[in-house]
């Protein structure tokens, strides 16, 4: 059993409650439920729709075809009408001009219901109701959902409305019952700030920024339950030298933005490098260059993050691939952060920023916090403490301010062992060379990508990030037709994990990527010299998806 | 060495030119940290980029010399972390002003509890000489070759129309009393700003040392800090009758007081990431 629900109108007419209703309720109901998100920048009207889509079996990514369309406005059922299943349904209010006479509609007397309660504000409330009837889904266990997400706004009134909506319909589809529900409904942003809670971190400073800003909300929200401070900078520059402050003082610290945000936090990255500061960045990609467009997706920001800040220096990079790694990766990032004192970049987009998937709980006690501060014997070494100390792998020892009797530097110049400024050759040779050094043991670390699909594939498509699902689902449904193909999933993409797409190589490698000169591809390229023999490229603001990287395939063959 | 402001020397080779001014303000801020009775390690010295900004790495202490502009900032983030650090920012004109200006400002919103001193020379020293946000109008420089055709910034006023709540000007050859005015803005609770009207003399031929004992003078003891008028009032000429001393006092609330769930410093805090099962709860 599976459906795919598609609830569109214009901004400001509901729908986000009505889609975690129906979210939070599939899911208690023991569903698997994915949801994505298109939305306009704007805050009323225009054209803005949810995908919901749920079975008994897992479900990892969006889906095109539908079969049901709850629309609020006539916009929503001409755009979407030709994707509906035969058998599709349609569930609106009763006053909607029906045109097609070939496609199936549930008519809900939604707004004659509201004006009667004198409810005005809740028309989606009363399509709830028919929602629930449609799928002959639990009604008393939907009631107590949205008395639970309600609160106490107008319970009762909403509740008679929500009744009546339920009465207006009939049944038409069917549900497999589920009972068994142990797992938690997350989208990707959430994800990375419940990582970033679960990690220690204690301080996150950002500017607002769609669709990097819900990390900021998330965090926000919680923190006085967990005792951390969350900070609305002036500007992006300041979100990063906060962060930084807070870093160097001791703390786990994050900061994160969009593509903008991050082009003004770059001077902040190239301090952190030079000062060997831990710093967690998120980049919840967008289309851009500049202002691009804010409520789109978009894989566009590799090329530009790999060397962001002059010169040269290591940084890591991982992209997350679904709301379950968003979630382990933010973790591991504070990790290696703190291990190497580097920056580490989380590479999020959009699409799983705001895109919701059922998964197993976090493991929370599989998590260690090390900070990896050196010891008082360490320190001993040497006469005088050496922030900056020449080691072998290139990791000094650090200690906190405050916490002994040694000062501790911070130079954003070229410094010696003790953070002195000195413009002497050898040092700097000495310096810069020792900082690069980390990269060769931060590579060590990186995690090979994901190989999935048959063994001795003729064709391998190569992604990274949100595509996964989509590519994920197009390898099975490709393998099934008879067709011969593999997929290797990055997530760490930098350092590149070489391993993988060196054995991959000899099959004909297929990048498939959410911008428009295959920025994963060039980088695999240059690290490794393996060249890519299709592209598929997508760079229109929209999620790929699995029809589509179907269909594209089979027009390279 | 320990029972002196020496206690605060380093061994680094100072880079500043002969006669000038920051040598004096260098001085001075060691002094009054040793008649703080402050220590090396639980004292922070932070900068931008600037000659100003040089002073952290000639103090032994912890220090932060940041980016240019990017001195205020990251202040936030060390009294979040760890309020028992005594902060003292030390940055030029041009880089608080100037490249920092966005910061200046709100930082003066936030109101942490620091203090800054702006070394202001009214002209960039660093790169050798251009116009800064405070060089008179008319003045020439080695880059405003007609002279500077744009207004120059008034700090004293800037910061009290934000809401600052301590503002004081010293002049760099006056030691006693900045030392004596470092001291009050340490003690102060809340952000406090001193301006250090200082003399640049490899590019500044206009406000010199003769210059500034001319045009400036020490306030009355009679002069209320705070009376917000009267100061705003005075603040107002730099021209040729520039008030030194605390110019304005009002009681502000701290950055840290102010964050409702504050409860002191989060390098110690407890936290196990099984702590965040209780979370799990927005997501069922």
């Amino acid at each position: 059993m599976e459906y795919n629900i598609l609830i569109g109108g214009p901004a400001g007419s509901g729908m986000n409650t009505i889609a975690n209703l129906i979210k939070v309720g599939l899911k208690r109901h023991g569903y698997s439920v994915y949801v994505n998100q298109e939305i306009m920048s704007r805050i009323r009207g225009g054209h803005n729709f949810f995908q919901i889509r749920f079975s008994n079996k897992e479900v990892f990514n969006f889906k095109e075809e539908l079969d049901v369309i709850i629309a609020f406005d006539k916009l929503t059922i001409e755009t979407h009408q030709n994707r509906l299943v035969p058998n599709g349904v349609i569930l609106c209010d009763s006053s909607s001009e029906i045109r097609n006479n070939n496609i199936k509609y549930m008519l809900v007397n939604a707004k004659e219901i509201i004006t009667k309660l004198k409810n005005p504000k809740a028309l989606n409330i009363a399509i709830l109701g028919s929602f629930v009837k449609l799928f002959d889904l639990d009604f008393e266990f939907f009631k107590k959902v949205v008395i639970k997400n309600l609160k106490n706004k107008n319970i009762e009134l909403n509740l008679e409305t929500f009744d009546l909506g339920y009465k207006s319909v009939g049944s038409l589809l069917k549900v497999t019952n589920k009972t068994v529900d142990n797992n938690i409904i997350i989208s990707g942003n959430a994800s990375i700030a419940f990582g970033a809670i679960a990690a220690g971190m204690s301080f996150y400073s950002a500017y607002p920024m769609t669709p990097a800003t819900s990390v900021m909300t998330y965090l926000n929200k919680k923190q006085s339950d967990i005792g951390i401070i969350v900070e609305q900078a002036e500007d992006e520059i300041s979100a990063i030298f906060m962060a930084m402050g807070a870093s160097y003082s001791g703390l786990r610290a994050m900061t994160g933005s969009s593509g903008g945000g991050l082009s003004l936090m770059v001077e902040g990255i190239g301090l952190a490098a030079i000062a060997e500061t831990p710093l967690v960045i998120v980049d919840v990609q967008r289309p851009g260059p500049a202002t691009g467009m804010a409520t789109k997706t978009s894989q566009s920001d590799l090329s530009f993050l790999l060397s962001a800040s002059q010169d040269e220096f290591p940084r890591m990079i991982i992209s997350i691939k679904d709301q379950e790694d968003a979630f382990y990766q933010t973790v591991r990032a504070f990790d290696m952060s703190d291990k190497y004192q580097i920056v580490v970049i989380i590479l999020n987009d959009e699409f799983l920023a705001d895109a919701s998937k059922t998964i197993a709980k976090f493991d929370l006690k599989s998590i260690n916090i090390n900070r990896y501060l050196a010891t008082e014997e360490e320190i001993n070494l040497d006469e005088k403490y050496k922030r900056y100390k020449f080691t072998e792998t290139g990791v000094s020892p650090r200690i906190l301010p405050g916490t002994s009797n040694i000062p501790i530097v911070f130079d954003s110049h070229e410094h010696d062992e003790y953070g002195n400024v000195v413009e002497d050759g050898l040092n700097r040779t000495k310096m810069h060379s020792k900082r690069l050094r980390k990269l060769d043991f931060i590579k060590k670390e990186m995690i090979e990508p994901e190989y999935l699909g048959l063994e001795e594939p003729e064709y391998v498509f190569v992604g990274f990030g949100s595509t996964y699902g989509a590519i994920k689902e197009a390898v099975s449904i490709l393998n099934k037709e008879g067709y011969s193909v593999g997929f290797l999933q990055f997530g760490d993409v930098y350092p590149l994990p070489e391993k993988n797409i060196i054995k991959y190589s000899k099959y004909k490698l297929i990048n498939v990527e959410l911008n428009a000169t295959g920025q994963l591809a060039r980088l695999i390229k240059m690290e490794t010299g393996i060249s890519f023999d299709y592209s598929i490229l997508k760079f229109d603001g929209r999620q790929i998806s699995t029809n589509e990287i179907i269909k594209d395939f089979k027009e390279i063959l | 060495m320990n029972d002196s402001y020496k206690l605060f020397n380093t061994d680094v080779n100072i880079s500043w030119c002969p006669g000038c001014g920051d040598f004096a303000i260098l001085l001075a801020i060691k002094e009054a940290l040793f008649e703080l009775g402050l220590k090396p390690n639980n004292t922070l010295i932070v900068s931008g980029i600037g000659q100003a900004a040089k002073t952290p790495q000639y103090i032994k202490a912890n220090n932060f010399n940041s980016l240019h502009g990017r001195a205020l900032p990251p202040t936030i983030g060390m009294k979040v972390a760890n309020n028992d650090l005594n902060i003292f920012v030390t940055s030029g004109d041009g880089d608080t002003y100037g490249e920092g200006g966005n910061h200046f400002i709100h930082n003066i919103r936030r109101n942490p509890n620091i203090v800054h001193l702006v070394y202001n020379n009214r002209v960039y020293g660093l790169t050798k000489g251009q116009g800064s946000p405070t060089t008179d109008l008319g003045q020439t420089t080695t880059m405003q070759l007609n002279g500077s055709y744009l207004t120059p910034l008034n700090p004293i006023t800037l910061a009290m129309t934000l809401g600052a709540g301590f503002i004081g000007r010293a002049y760099s050859g006056d030691k006693r009393n900045l030392i004596d005015l470092i001291k009050k803005a340490f003690e102060y609770n809340g952000y406090a700003l001193i301006d250090v009207l200082q003399p640049c003399p490899s590019f500044n031929k206009i406000n010199t040392a003769s210059w500034y004992k001319k045009n400036t003078y020490n306030l009355e003891k009679n002069y209320d800090p705070k009376d917000f008028y009267e100061a705003y009032k005075t603040s107002l000429n730099v021209i040729d009758h520039i008030a030194l001393g605390l110019l304005y006092y009002k009681e502000t609330t701290p950055y840290l007081d102010r964050l409702p769930h504050y409860e002191g410093s989060l390098v110690n805090r407890k936290w196990k990431p099984t702590d965040a099962i209780k979370l799990l709860d927005d997501f069922i």
